[in-house]
């Protein structure tokens, strides 16, 4: 039994929890303390807003332990605002949260609410079928390092990549009824 | 149900387990972003104010709100009188990112809300009792919030709101599939809304509490009673710390079932806002009894 856990400060964290429940062999929870992060063998950081989850990081003293577990090899991964928390880079913010993952962001890069939009792509790394993909509000990636594997892009802008443990996408899976991204890592977390 | 509906009930669910803001200008924006507010609303005098002074409460100065939209990063929300489309229109052509249908302001129309379906952005809207959250629905609100009384202080209006819901949708969710047109007849809300609350036990959207919020305490009520996150409209800005009140709001929502944390960032707020008992407001000074 694998124990995920998804960061339980700000956003979209049921959504998570109940997608993981449909796997056999994965025990969904929610985290927000240090020994609660010890225990989980991979960390999702959902949707939200980056400068609200990275802010209640900080206070709480949280970045550390999940930091060096992420380094340690901890399986782990961003969806929108987690991406901006991974990231190394965030091109129009000063603020920078867990920087582990050798990607440079663009918050916000869609722009508003009125830009947010959703679509379909077939991406057979991924999954066989059609896999639909929500943006809100959602920032992408303009610049990665040679160790970041590109999964996915539309027009010029990176929305997905893997690099080794750690897993970023623009997009919300956990708001479709599509379950293969969760499914891929649900793999990654072996 | 619209890709643009889905798209803007998902922003709300973005916003979970958040404090949204009220702000009257954009160093007030930068103090809430800077304090982890998931949202600000952008307005020109808070509810406390607008008690106080009087007068007919309207839509923000565009030009201020597109101040406070350079200056945060985080979704901005304004205003608009229940009613009144055209400050609506106002505010989509401004990108705002949430439009609030708002019994604060002076209603427009006393006997239509805004047909919201024929908005690309989103809409909020307060309820005081499961009928006329799904009324709100009904029309195109892709977000509740609990009515509450702003700009009072008073926690216990917003505790009614969001009990009544809660026991509304507990009655519905228990009736027989017989009872449901009965029901959608005396709440006088949609039928196949009351059918959606018999199925799954909760709202369409989500629901935030509002109204009379003040303190860590009671952000960690109101999220124990089951909102999804809050509101602060005066609370904050006019107290006499506000940085601090607001990170300590934040926190409180946060750990909303942790008791030591609502301590530890309760103290040393400073003094809370000026406060009004609600049972001595009369009856045109009740803001929730505007709108249906």
């Amino acid at each position: 039994m694998k124990k995920i856990g998804v960061l339980s400060l700000q956003g979209a964290v049921s959504e998570h929890i109940d997608k993981l429940g449909n796997f056999e062999g994965i025990q969904p929870c929610a985290v927000k303390y240090k020994h609660e992060i010890e225990a989980v063998d991979a960390l999702i950081i959902p949707g939200g807003e980056s400068t609200a989850i990275g802010k209640l990081l900080s206070d709480f003293d949280l970045s550390g332990i999940i930091k060096s577990r992420i380094l340690a090899g901890m399986p782990v991964w961003g969806t929108c605002a987690g991406m901006v928390i991974l990231a190394k880079k965030i091109r129009n913010d000063e603020r920078r949260h867990l920087e582990v993952m050798d990607i440079e962001v663009m918050r916000n890069g869609y722009g508003r609410q009125i830009d947010s939009f959703s679509t379909s792509v077939r991406l057979t790394e991924i999954s066989q079928g059609e896999i639909p993909l929500v943006f809100i509000r959602a920032p992408y990636v303009v610049g990665a390092d040679s160790k970041v594997k590109v999964l996915l892009r539309i027009n010029e802008n990176i929305v997905a990549c893997r690099q080794d443990n750690m897993l970023a996408t623009s997009f919300h899976p956990e708001l479709t009824e599509d379950l293969s991204f969760h499914r891929y890592f649900a793999g990654m977390c072996g | 149900m619209t890709e643009r509906y889905e798209l803007n009930k998902n922003l709300a669910q973005m916003l979970k387990g958040g404090v949204i803001m009220d702000v009257v200008n954009a160093r007030e924006a930068e103090i809430a972003q800077k304090a982890g507010a998931v949202a600000v609303m952008a307005l020109e005098r808070v509810p406390s104010d607008i008690r106080k002074m009087g007068g007919v409460a309207r839509m923000s100065d565009p030009k201020m709100i597109k101040e406070i939209q350079g200056a945060v990063s985080i979704p901005v929300m304004a205003k608009v009188r229940i009613g009144h489309f055209a400050e609506a229109q106002v505010l989509e052509a401004l990108n705002i990112d949430y439009i609030d249908e708002s019994e604060v302001l002076t209603p427009a129309d006393e006997e239509f809300h805004i047909e919201k379906h024929s908005f690309k952005v989103p809409f909020v809207c307060g309820a005081k009792n499961l009928g006329e959250a799904l009324r709100r629905i009904g029309e195109g609100a892709s977000m509740i919030r609990t009515k509450g009384e702003a700009g009072t202080g008073n926690v216990v209006e917003a505790v009614r709101h969001m009990r009544t819901v809660t026991a509304d949708i507990r009655k519905v969710q228990s009736a027989s599939r017989q009872e449901l047109m009965t029901i959608a007849k005396e709440y006088g809300a949609p039928y196949d809304l009351i059918s959606y609350v018999h199925e799954n036990g909760k709202l369409p959207v989500i629901n935030f509490a509002a109204g009379g919020i003040a303190t860590p305490a009671d952000a960690a009520l109101m999220m124990q009673l089951g909102c999804d996150g809050v509101f602060v409209g005066s609370g904050i800005f006019k107290s006499s710390d506000p940085a601090k009140r607001a990170q300590a709001i934040v926190k409180a929502t946060a750990y909303f079932n942790d008791p030591l944390i609502v301590a530890e960032v309760s103290e040393e707020l400073g003094t809370a806002m000026d406060s009004l008992d609600v049972r001595e407001l009369s009856g045109n000074s009740l803001l929730a009894s505007r709108g249906w």
